[in-house]
Formats: structure tokens, sequence, C-alpha cells
């Protein structure tokens, strides 16, 4: 009895981390299919999904059970056990990151000292996935898809990871709730204007999208990693982009913009975590806008962008930020 | 040094006028007509497949059956047939049909017409599940576009 009564609050915990987690992977793929749609449509002057429910609300519902219900093919050649294995290895590891985002001062799964890491860690692993994944396909398109992605996530993740660091100076810590809580009078946007440009340029790319969407460009290599991919497997492949667009988001909202901070509202302790998914949705718009602004980027202009540019200035930034730390 | 500056600002400066001519294009209305709930007016220069021309003062046809456009069809697609009736001057149509499997729209009978009583309609949903949902009876809707 005494250890259940020390297990059992505990428990819960995990068991609502769980479920809340899934319903933010799942509910932010159909807020964001759909979304996502619908700006392209009206960017093009069109109006997009209109025909399934009001002004086509359900369309990703639909969209969802045809993909469940489709054949999932394996090509003869393909390597099955890694074939099968790529789009579980893609979508299983964006539940983590979720655990440590702090949705609001309480509204967190749990708050270690090593927050960022985590997150920076599991993110990576979705290169490892598509890399499995464009191997395994047998496929030349396949396999094009997936060392460019390779290519380009090694490069961008070099500029991320030090603009973040110029943050990590200047708090002290790796725990995104303190990152978090430490932009109390100003936002980080407005300290570290060039990081926050930094980061939202390697986020872009990160993630695989337009106008960084090289490994799944679909005028050159038909879709890239996930051409063989049907049914289940492909819409987890989905479904794990549009994790790591909402993780990205969140990073950058923690890092940049003061967290779930915002004008006050009752129980802010929890309703906190209204302004931060109002900004981590105000960035994925932007991320939809881009993507259906800016044409494709050719492979040597975008490695030259992330190591002229990128990485030398984000260097410049990190050298300015520690010295003007030790100064203060 | 001096373009690795000058590009990146350029190139900036680029990226922001793209963001907004995209941002301007989402606010400005929708061109898309839902086609089958909502249908644009046709422009009265479609050349569709011929019709009878009502008389404004009469309110019948004008057709004085003289066959001139079915002797003038490259593909003889137009049937007319008149009779002569008792107390009516000149020949009464009785049938007027097109097959318009066959018409290739050239406009010669109605370029050839005597009482200027063809004209192009503008009929544009065209589909049919048989061959013979195209031959028209050119007499028979006529009547029916009261």
């Amino acid at each position: 009895m005494e250890i259940l009564h020390s297990i059992l609050p505990e428990l819960i915990r995990i068991i609502v981390c769980a479920v809340c987690g899934a319903v933010i992977v799942f509910g932010n793929a159909l807020v964001m299919g759909y979304a996502e749609r619908k700006l392209a449509g009206h960017i093009m002057l069109r109006p997009g999904p209109m025909e399934v429910g009001f002004h086509g609300v359900l369309q990703l519902i639909i969209d969802g059970l045809k993909l469940m219900g489709k054949q999932l093919v394996v090509p003869q050649q393909a390597n099955k056990p890694l074939y099968m294995l790529a789009p579980i290895l893609s979508f299983a590891p964006v539940f983590v990151p979720l655990l440590v985002i702090p949705f609001s001062d309480k509204l967190q799964g749990f708050d270690i000292n090593i927050g960022l890491l985590i997150i920076l860690a599991f993110a990576s692993i979705n290169v490892l996935a598509i890399l499995v994944g464009g191997w395994s396909s047998n496929n030349k398109y396949s396999l094009f898809g997936a060392f460019r992605s390779v290519a380009q996530n090694v490069a961008y993740e070099i500029p991320m990871l030090i603009s973040l660091l110029a943050v990590v100076f200047m708090t002290n810590t790796f725990s995104l709730k303190e990152i978090a809580a430490a932009q109390s009078p100003v936002w980080f946007v407005i300290v570290q204007p060039v990081a926050f440009l930094i980061y939202i340029v390697a986020m872009v790319a990160e993630t695989n999208r337009a106008p960084f969407d090289l490994p799944e460009a679909e005028s050159e290599l038909t879709a890239g990693f996930h051409t063989e991919y049907s049914g289940m497997a492909f819409s987890l492949f989905m479904l794990a982009e549009y994790a790591n667009m909402f993780i990205v988001c969140s990073v950058a909202t923690v890092f940049f913009l003061g967290g779930s901070s915002g004008i006050p509202l009752p129980y802010f302790e929890y309703s906190g975590a209204v302004w931060f998914l109002v900004k981590v949705y105000a960035l994925m718009f932007f991320l939809v806008w881009i993507r259906w602004t800016y044409p494709r980027t050719r492979f040597d202009q975008l490695m030259n962008f992330c190591w002229k540019y990128m990485i030398p200035f984000s260097l410049v930034n990190l050298l300015i930020t520690v010295v003007m730390v030790k100064l203060i | 040094m001096k373009s690795y500056f000058s590009e990146l600002i350029t190139g900036g400066w680029s990226l922001i006028l793209g963001l907004k001519v995209t941002i301007k294009a989402m606010f400005s209305p929708i061109v898309t007509v839902q086609y089958p709930r909502e249908k644009i007016e046709i422009t009265p220069n479609y050349r569709g497949h011929i019709d009878l021309v009502k008389d404004a003062e009469t309110g019948a046809h004008k057709c004085i059956s003289c066959g001139s456009c079915m002797r003038e069809c490259p593909s003889g697609c137009i049937v007319v047939e008149g009779e002569k009736r008792e107390g009516v001057k000149g020949k009464v149509l009785t049938v007027f049909t097109l097959d318009f499997t066959k018409c290739s729209l050239c406009g010669a009978c109605v370029e050839v017409c005597p009482t200027k009583a063809l004209d192009y309609s503008n009929e544009y949903e065209l589909a049919g599940y048989a061959r013979s949902d195209f031959h028209y009876d050119i007499l028979k809707r006529l009547e029916e576009r009261e």
C-alpha cells in the first residue's frame, strides 16, 4: 500500500502525458494538414478543400481513413525489415520531445535540466529514419532523396545548435522551463534577432520543408525518400513531419518568443498554454506561408547558403554573445 | 567581400517582397467557380450547335422549309421536311433534326439561311450516355424553349 501511494500519482502522470502526446501529434497533423491545404488554396486564389463538411473541415479525417484502408505495398527488391522499420523509426521519436516542452508554467511532462539536448537528440533520429527508408526502398529516387536529406540535415544542424547555444549562454541552463522563465521582461527575439533568424531558416531546412524540401523534390525525385511508401507507412512519415514542425516551432517559442508568457488569463499556470499555442501556430503559419511563396533552392545553393552564411554568422553571433555575457 | 554582404541584403529584401506578394494574394477574393453549382454567363459569341431563332413579333420560327441548310451541310447531318397545308402560304416545317455526332460546327447552315432562321445556341454541357442522345430535334427544342 505504501508503494502504491508513492507510485500511483507518477503512474497517472505518465498515462496522461502519453495520451496528451498522442492527441497533440494526431490533432496537430489534422489541423495543419487542413490549414496547409486551405492556405495554399487561398494564396493561389483557390478555395482549397470545399466538399467534405463545412468548407471541407472533415477532409483530413476522410484522407486519414483512406490511407488506413490502403494496401501496404512492399517492393520485391526492397529490404523488407528495414523498409517496415523506417516509418516507425520516423514516427516514434516525436513523442519524447513533447514531454519536455513547457506548454505553460505547470503543463509540462517533466522538467529535466537537459531538456534541449533531449529534443535535439530525438529530432535528429528523423534523419536516420529517412536514410533507412530511402536506402531500403531499393529505388534510385528514394536513395537520392535520402542522401540529400542527410547532407542537408547534417549541414543545418550546426547553425541551429549554435544559434540556440547563444541563448543557452545567456540563461546558463538547458532546462526549457527556466529558459522560458528567463525572458520575463524582454523576449530573446529582441536581444538575439540574428540567432532567431538563423534558427528559423535552419528549422525550415531541418523539417525538410519548402524551399528546402530537396529530399522530396517532386519535380526531380517523384516523391524522394517516400516514393515507394503507401498507405499507413506513408502517413506515418507525414505525421512525423507535422509533429516535427510542431516541435521545432515550440522550441523557437520557448527560446525566442517567451514561452507561455502573454496577457494574464485566469489560472495562468495552466491557461498560459493558450498563448504558447498561439505563438506556435503563428510560426507554423509562417512556415506554410514561405512554403507557398519561395521556389525550391538548388542543392549547391542550399549548401553554399549554410556553409557560407549561416555558420559564420551564427559563430560570430555566438562570440559576441559570449563576450557580452562575460562583460555584463 | 563586398558582394558577400550586398547579395545577402538584396536577396533578403527580395524574400520579403515575395512574402508581401503572397500575403496580398491570400486576402484577395477567390476566383474559383464551383462549376456544377455555379455557372458563368456564357459569351453570346459562343458557337454551339444550331438552333432555330424565335421571331420576336410572331413568337414562331422563321423557317420556310427551303432545305438550303440541308443541302449546304458538308456532313449531311441536317434533315428538314415541310408540307403544304390548306390556307397557309408557303410550306409548314414538320421535321428539323440535327445529327450532332457528325456536325463539325462549320456554320455553313447559318450562313446560307435566306430568312436568318438559324443561329448558334449557347449549349455547352454536351455529355450523353448513348449516340442517340446527340440526335437533336431542333423543332422540339424551339417549342420547349418557351
